[in-house]
């Protein structure tokens, strides 16, 4: 294997963990709270806003549902806005991060549906807030739920950043793609493959190790 | 210390509406415990629910330590709460959290600082015997250990009331008798009022000083423990009383019972005594002044809120008119004699 090739998939290796960190953070910090909010506007809940509800469940909805090659031209001008360009790493982290916060959201929507209700209830006989209810029974009582879903979303960040390659965002996806496929050289294809493989493995066994340490049921 | 007037609640609307209360009168006075007892689905959850208002009484009024409940704004409500603890039937305990951060809940709650949490959960956990438990996880505690935990945390912000929903439902007999008797520790030493629910006569009988029946959203019946389990006013309380006590005719005796007395027929009778006529030599009596042979076929005695309570199935053996004197001898003292029935003479 020659050296530039071995930059070329350190390069490759890096653009991935990048967007991949980007997109991972922010929808983090966007779904989590997105999910609760869909969790505690349901109907009987302790924020019950039925129209609320409604709406958002809506919206998660569209976002889940379109496919994430249609969402990447789709959103270009929305990207164009936010980093200032519609190709490149920067660019390609936009339409995963949108495509992500929606799968967050309902993922922890979720997590958070396996708290027992007896325990929102005591914490109710105790006077506890909506606020308080949330920030100490249900996020602590879901978080192996909710890191699990976690883990779930950056494995497939790592698949869906593979079409970053569409809009020049590089990645490893994108040179399997460009070397592997288009130039016929499957060695290029089986090192991203192996790359990949490995990445999804790490990530996997940390998240299964944060969930275990963290919950204790 | 707890009042509930004319609580209503209904689920639903229209045609499919279930009415869960109906007209719920119950007055519990301050440093007593007060049981209500039914069976499953009878609206036994729902009213303990409405006394801290997890459950909004449709209609009727909820005023607990003299400040009516239902009437208060939802902050107003969330600081009333603190005076009333509760425990629930699956104790409800935060997994992520130990057992001394499960205790210390309700106090972060009211923004508690550090050190007056660690002030008032120390004790909580010496007083539940959990003291050396404070840094496990509920996991790893027996079910019994759980509620204690829960019933330290319902104690965390001093509460004047507490409200036990199906407490021991979920424990095995012996831990049954310890959770009790902390409960009634507790009733003792703090003073505190409590309320239960619960299918167990075995926990009215063992810790409270009044019983309400419930049935079909109703209280049926109230009554002084003692006073239920001697004479329950109702058929529904008497069935609970018989099936608590075990205390039925043999099946096959039951099978050649006659309403009718009749020709070489002799009454079978259930006797309970209770108070004074305890400790009347009543058989020998009967047998003296009467003629009468008493056969008991069965016989019980149980100790409830310092009362002593006898209970006894017997054949009475003699000729009609004997066994009639013997029987208006029985009513004269003080025992509830019921005839179940006749039954012919076998020799």
């Amino acid at each position: 294997m020659s050296s530039a090739l071995i930059d070329l998939v350190w390069q490759s290796t890096l653009e991935t963990l990048y967007m991949v960190a980007v997109a991972g953070i922010i929808s983090a910090l966007v779904g989590v709270p997105l999910g609760v909010l869909l969790y505690v506007t349901r109907p009987r809940q302790i924020l019950a806003q039925p129209v609320v509800n409604g709406i958002l469940g809506i919206v998660t909805n569209v976002g889940r549902s379109i496919p994430f090659i249609i969402l990447l031209v789709a959103i270009i001008p929305f990207t164009r806005m936010i980093v200032g360009s519609s190709i490149g790493t920067n660019a390609a982290a936009v339409p995963l991060t949108i495509a992500a916060i929606p799968f967050v959201a309902r993922l922890v929507e979720g997590a958070l549906n396996e708290v027992p209700p007896g325990l929102i209830e005591a914490a109710q006989s105790m006077g506890a807030t909506p606020m308080q209810i949330i920030m100490k029974v249900l996020l602590p009582e879901a978080r192996g739920g909710i890191l699990n879903g976690l883990t779930i979303t950056i494995v497939a960040l790592v698949s869906y950043s593979a079409m970053a390659g569409a809009v020049g965002g590089g990645g490893l996806g994108d040179l399997g793609i460009r070397y592997g496929y288009n130039r016929f050289n499957p060695t290029v294809m089986l090192i991203t493959v192996v790359v990949l493989v490995i990445m999804v493995q790490l990530f996997q066994s940390l998240g299964d190790y944060l969930v275990r340490k963290s919950d204790h049921k | 210390m707890i009042s509930l007037e004319r609580v209503s609640k209904t689920y639903g609307t229209g045609p499919r509406a279930v009415q869960a209360l109906s007209d719920i009168d119950l007055q519990v006075p301050k440093g007593t415990i007060h049981g209500v007892i039914g069976l499953s689905g009878a609206g036994k959850s729902t009213l303990i629910r409405c006394v801290n208002l997890l459950e909004r009484p449709t209609t009727g009024r909820v005023i607990v330590d003299g400040a009516e409940l239902t009437a208060m704004s939802a902050s107003d409500l969330r600081q009333a709460r603190h005076q009333c603890g509760m425990i629930f039937q699956h104790f409800n305990l935060l997994t992520n959290r130990t057992v001394f951060d499960n205790v210390a809940l309700p106090l972060e709650l009211m923004r508690e600082s550090r050190r007056t949490i660690r002030e008032r959960v120390m004790p909580l956990l010496e007083m539940t015997g959990l003291t050396d438990k404070r840094h496990q996880y509920p996991a790893q505690l027996s079910g019994g250990q759980k509620q204690r935990v829960a019933i330290a945390r319902a104690l965390a912000s001093r509460p004047k009331v507490l409200l036990c929903d199906e407490a021991t439902s979920a424990l095995d007999p012996q831990t049954t008798t310890s959770i009790l008797a902390l409960l009634q520790e507790i009733n003792q030493q703090l003073g505190l009022t409590i309320l239960l629910i619960t299918h167990e006569m075995e926990v009215v009988k063992s810790i409270c000083h009044r019983v309400g029946l419930i049935s079909g959203g109703r209280l049926v019946e109230e009554a002084d423990v003692g006073d239920f389990f001697t004479a329950p006013g109702t058929q529904l309380g008497r069935e609970f009383l018989n099936d608590f006590l075990k205390l039925e005719a043999p099946r096959e005796l039951v099978e050649r019972l006659d309403a009718e007395s009749g020709q070489n027929s002799h009454p079978v009778v259930r006797l309970t005594f209770s108070g004074d006529s305890v400790s009347t030599p009543l058989i020998s009596r009967l047998a003296r002044e009467h003629g009468v042979d008493v056969s008991i076929l069965q016989a019980k005695v149980e100790s409830i809120q310092g009362r002593t309570l006898g209970l006894m199935i017997a054949e009475l053996i003699g000729s009609e008119t004997q066994t009639r004197q013997a029987l208006a001898t029985l009513k004269s003292f003080d025992l509830h004699v019921e005839v179940l029935g006749h039954v012919q003479r076998t020799d």
